[in-house]
């Protein structure tokens, strides 16, 4: 009981790091929702105009409903590896790792952050949907949740591929942080359903978790059926991709400490 | 007098450079000890070793009487590190810092721990202040402040009083005599500075090139090598065979 009341403060301790830099800063805070909410507007202004020529596109507010959707990955990813980042930038790791600090209890607050700050960031942007769209994601009710937590979850499965290359290589891998979530768009079938791409990248489609969360929704939103296979589909594959994104971040800490890599980390 | 710490034939390979060589030496419980070296020889290397930062390439690490390769953090808690290389971060305010490590070691009643390393540091016209906005002697005192937040029974330091001045840094030797003999603490730490190792250990361990060529007292080192000050010793040392 004693080790895990232990493990509960380390993680907690790290958890008010990320707290306390979040709150020094207004314009930090303002920023996490200003993007996603800006997303929302724009693509709710393409949703009205495509509304009367496009109605499959546009019905039961689909669009602007992917796209808050969509964005709840890239905040996951993005809060994840920033509070990671920030590590780095203030060469802060030496210190973390010379304490009782667990690799994975560090993986544990980051998460927790991250949900903290995606959460910041998407709730102001959907609750605006209602009166500039009349577009509410909360009515998806339980299915929504279900979206959100496997978009949640993709974002840190990738995030740990993220943060065991900076990890590796250092700062110059940086930009992998921005780049990683645009290479998997074009086969998640955002705004699109999986039938539209070429049958190569259906094949690649298939094994995104993204994929099926998307699927689900137009299904959803569309022919107002909710597809269960569809939800499991999504969690096996991003239990699979979360495992080995851990184990990825674990073995590259321990390569880390192998060449001397964690004191080194910095700008 | 028992050794907290017992390092055997240690040893540290980085592709083809040995970085460290076949390191072997002990600590005793309550001792001071300076970690000596040019640049290169290894201090650094030996340092992170010790904290668990690098994993060796072979040879054994034991401290506080346990396997500290295969099981650092069962010891992890009861030690604790500063080094003007490592930063804390530079947004938070010294309090917040202070409290987050704090939570981290597991260490209770934070508030009154926090005051009391602040007033041994001198830093309450300063707790509330972000990091970045000190200068980097004052920094030097939060981190060594960090370091003492869990009452460390091991502590180790890389040049402690880097950028201090020498009113400060004087203070700040004081400071270390007095902790080590209020909690019997053991303290390692790696200076370039030989006045300050003159003033401060009780041993000194000369690197270089990786392998431990000198260990003992300063006075039995200057006596060996007939010098007045350690300083001479370091230069004849790094002489003798560059």
């Amino acid at each position: 009981m004693v080790i895990h009341r232990f493990c509960l403060s380390r993680i907690f301790a790290l958890f008010i790091r990320y707290y306390f830099l979040l709150r020094s800063s207004w314009p930090r805070i303002i920023e996490i929702a200003y993007w996603p909410t800006m997303q929302m507007v724009v693509w709710g202004f393409v949703s009205q105009h495509f509304a009367p020529s496009s109605p499959e596109l546009t019905a039961g507010g689909l669009l602007v409903s992917v796209v808050l959707v969509w964005d709840t990955l890239f905040r996951s990813h993005i809060s994840y590896t920033l509070s990671f980042l920030e590590e780095m930038w203030s060469r802060n790791l030496g210190n973390l790792f010379v304490s009782p600090l667990r690799p994975w209890e560090l993986v544990m607050a980051l998460a927790s952050i991250s949900f903290l700050r995606t959460l910041i960031g998407m709730i102001p942007a959907a609750l605006l949907a209602v009166p500039f769209f009349g577009v509410s994601v909360f009515e998806m009710g339980f299915p929504l949740l279900a979206f959100f937590s496997n978009l949640i979850i993709t974002g840190w499965a990738m995030s740990q591929f993220v943060t065991a290359i900076l990890i590796r290589y250092g700062l110059g891998a940086e930009s992998l942080t921005w780049v990683l979530p645009f290479l998997i768009a074009p086969f998640s079938c955002i705004y699109y359903p999986l039938s539209t791409l070429p049958e190569w990248m259906q094949e690649v489609s298939v094994l995104i978790p993204t994929t099926y969360v998307f699927e689900g929704m137009r299904s959803l939103l569309l022919e107002e059926v909710w597809r269960q296979d569809l939800l499991y589909a999504a969690v096996g594959l991003n239990l699979v991709y979360l495992t080995i994104g851990v184990g990825t971040f674990l073995f590259s800490f321990r390569l880390a400490r192998q060449h001397g890599l964690l004191l080194q980390c910095g700008e | 007098m028992n050794s907290i710490l017992q390092t055997q034939f240690l040893t540290k390979r980085f592709s083809k450079v040995l970085a460290v060589d076949r390191l072997s030496f002990s600590l005793e419980k309550g001792t001071i000890t300076a970690l000596l070296g040019g640049n290169g020889a290894g201090k650094t290397t030996t340092l992170s070793m010790l904290l668990g930062l690098l994993r060796p390439t072979s040879g054994i690490i034991r401290l506080f009487d346990k396997d500290f390769i295969r099981d650092r953090f069962s010891v992890l808690h009861r030690m604790n590190f500063s080094s003007p290389y490592v930063d804390l971060p530079q947004r938070l305010t010294v309090r917040e810092n202070l409290m987050v490590y704090a939570k981290m070691y597991g260490v209770s009643r934070i508030q009154e721990r926090i005051q009391e390393v602040s007033d041994s540091f001198r830093l309450d016209s300063m707790l509330d202040r972000r990091l970045r906005k000190l200068s980097s002697g004052q920094k030097t005192r939060v981190s060594l402040a960090k370091s003492m937040i869990n009452k460390p029974e091991f502590l180790l330091l890389d040049e402690p009083t880097a950028s201090l001045d020498p009113e400060t840094t004087e203070w700040i030797r004081r400071l270390l005599l007095q902790y080590r003999k209020d909690r019997g603490a053991t303290i390692l730490f790696a200076s370039h500075d030989m006045r300050e190792v003159e003033l401060l250990c009780d041993f000194a361990l000369l690197m270089k090139k990786g392998k431990l060529i000198e260990k003992g007292t300063p006075h039995a080192l200057l006596e060996r090598y007939e010098r007045n000050t350690l300083e001479e010793v370091f230069l004849q040392v790094n002489k003798d065979d560059s």
